[in-house]
């Protein structure tokens, strides 16, 4: 048997989140294929086919899977998924959207969100905004599984060379339509896959202020801006901002948070981070329990003061 | 349009729950428990469409133990007419929870389900997008803006990139995301009349599923540690650490 991954793609690429899940595969089943569903998508096939270590890419071109909905993704995930013994995306919205309909449509659970293959049918996954971890052992026949991508490396992007198989669309259940999407721009490394993050609060107090004081001191270190609810909701920044149980989950070497109190619902998504930096004015905010380094003070002084410092070694 | 919500009983978001020491689960004797956030998003939701004309009547599900009518309850005093309780001890995972809604939304022929997107509990992030499969209905997940229209309901969904809005035939299914609304505290006097709603009681046999679990939790353990860390006086000293201690810039 083998183990199938759902690829998020734009047709072209293949996004760094099935790197990862092609890496948490590998792990539940030697014999790893990758199913690319889009339109027009024989240059995510083609990449797909040169990640080492995966055997089949399966191609379903098709209108009706342009924007892969999750309505005939699923109708197409329950066919050709049938003969598998493993079905696996990344745990992002792409991967939420779509897989947990595929199982349904095949009768059988969804493991969510694992950080850890104990075997080909158990599983570590974190519940409780993280707070615990369990250790799950499924019995049905196959396995649907999304991927934590924090919690496998990436596999590579060149050096392999797979087959590609076309495939026929499977029938659309034609009850959905995409309208649009608005994508927020950014030169900015993406939140997920970047080595370094900086991340603000409430405490930032305004959209403006993240653009005048935390944005400096991300470009400095060449890092993705990240943010807390609190400073989503208060519409200082996009949602795709978000981390956090309920936001992005991330894990890069260097964490710096910026005037946020470190709730349980942001720590679960970014407490597996190597090394976090919390600047705060409270002493006893709890997200100095957390952090390697913590320093004490107003940040409209401090975070200038640090991109400061930053450039000043850099010059030397 | 009927409206169905479906809304599950949860330990209290503020709550930070401790492993059992035999490893088992987690801690739950008197723990506050409450109505899952993005559940109180759903019946927020419903309830202002209600307000708004769009919807007729708004029907509250809980599936488990006998408390869960208390968060029937709290549906009851946002606003919701009725309530149905699929009453069972046992433990239930998220395909045997959306194989009991199709039991009921097939019954009640809702032409809008809304569930949240997420449990804080188990965080499955499952069960909508199981019961729109087992349906065959579309599936508008992550919702941050619901438009209803003639035949359709449009659907504004938060996803890694930003935005996306889909077009869904209905009946459809929603689910929801923080951002969707603010969900209201029932007053008083809407308690004190939530407690003469009825609500209906069913059981899993009654809907004619088999809630085995699928998955078998074989133990639940702390999460590594992280050792505590030291407080820096200056950002010089921060540099410093940060680049001979941790070494993670250069
Ligand atoms: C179901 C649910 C899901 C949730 N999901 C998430 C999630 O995914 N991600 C998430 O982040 N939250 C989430 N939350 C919200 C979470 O509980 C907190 O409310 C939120 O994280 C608080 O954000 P904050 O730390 O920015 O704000 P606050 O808690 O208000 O903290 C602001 C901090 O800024 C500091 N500060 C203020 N001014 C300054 C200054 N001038 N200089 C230095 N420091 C300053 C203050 O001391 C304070 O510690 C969720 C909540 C629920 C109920
Ligand atoms: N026992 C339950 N009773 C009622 N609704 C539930 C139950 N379990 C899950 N749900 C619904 O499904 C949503 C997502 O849950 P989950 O898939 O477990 O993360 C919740 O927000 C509820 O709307």
């Amino acid at each position: 048997m083998s183990a199938l991954v759902l690829a998020e793609h734009d047709n072209n690429a293949i996004r760094s989140a099935t790197l990862n899940t092609i890496s948490a595969a590998a792990k539940v089943d030697a014999d790893v294929h990758v199913l690319v569903a889009g339109k027009g998508c024989d240059g995510a096939a083609k990449a797909a086919a040169q990640i080492p270590g995966v055997k089949k890419v399966l191609k379903a071109d098709d209108a009706r899977y342009d924007h892969q909905l999750a309505e005939p993704v699923a109708a197409l995930l329950a066919t050709v998924g049938k003969n598998y013994a493993a079905i696996l995306a990344p745990a992002d919205t792409f991967g939420k959207n779509v897989l947990p309909r595929a199982a349904a449509l095949l009768d059988v659970a969804q493991i969510s969100d694992i950080i850890a293959v104990v075997s080909s049918d158990t599983f570590v996954r974190p519940i409780y905004a993280g707070n615990a971890m369990a250790t799950v052992q499924s019995g049905d026949k196959i396995k649907v599984i999304t991927v934590r991508t924090t919690g496998f490396p990436a596999a590579a992007t060149t050096g392999g060379s797979a087959t590609i198989e076309a495939l026929a669309a499977a029938a659309d259940p034609g009850v959905s339509n995409f309208v649009k999407q608005e994508l927020s721009k950014s030169e900015r490394p993406e939140l997920t896959s970047a080595k370094v993050i900086v991340s603000g609060g409430r405490g930032m107090q305004s959209g403006d202020n993240f653009k005048k004081v935390l944005e400096p001191l991300a470009d400095v270190l060449g890092a993705a801006v990240g943010a807390s609810r609190a400073a989503v909701d208060s519409g200082f920044v996009p949602n795709d901002f978000q981390v956090g149980q309920t936001g992005k989950i991330v894990a890069p070497e260097l964490y710096i948070a910026v005037g946020i109190s470190g709730a349980i619902q942001h720590l679960a998504g970014m407490k597996d981070s190597k090394v976090i930096v919390a600047i705060n004015k409270d002493e006893e905010a709890p997200i100095f329990q957390v952090a390697d380094f913590g320093i004490v003070g107003d940040l409209f002084k401090l975070v200038p003061e640090l991109e400061a410092e930053l450039k000043r070694r850099a010059a030397k | 349009m009927k409206v169905l919500v479906a809304v599950k009983r949860v330990v209290d978001a503020n709550v930070k729950v401790r492993v059992k020491a035999d490893k088992t689960g987690v801690e739950l004797a008197n723990i506050k428990m409450a109505m899952n956030p993005f559940c109180e998003i759903a019946v927020e939701e419903a309830v202002r469409l209600k307000e708004k004309g769009k919807a007729t009547e708004i029907v509250a599900v809980s599936m488990g133990p006998q408390s869960c009518q208390e968060t029937i309850r709290t549906a009851l005093a946002m606003g919701a007419d009725r309530g149905v309780h699929v009453k069972t001890d046992a433990e239930l995972q998220p395909l045997a929870v959306a194989k009991m809604l199709k039991a009921i939304v097939e019954a009640e022929k809702p032409g809008l389900v809304i569930l949240g997107k997420q449990a804080i509990d188990n965080d499955c992030n499952q069960t909508g997008q199981m019961l729109a499969g087992l349906l065959g209905w579309p599936q508008g997940t992550f919702a941050s803006k619901i438009d209803i229209g003639d035949g359709k309901i449009d659907v504004t969904r938060e996803i890694d990139g930003g935005l996306e809005t889909v077009s869904l035939k209905a009946p459809a299914l929603v689910t929801t995301d923080l951002r969707l609304n603010e969900p209201r505290y029932a007053s008083l006097p809407n308690i004190m009349k939530a407690k003469k709603k009825p609500i209906e009681e069913k059981t899993p046999e009654a809907l004619g599923v088999d809630v085995t679990p699928r998955l078998k939790t074989l133990k639940v353990e702390e999460p590594p540690k992280r050792k505590g860390g030291v407080k820096v006086a200056s950002i010089q000293e921060l540099v410093d650490k940060l680049k001979a201690e941790a070494g993670v810039i250069q």
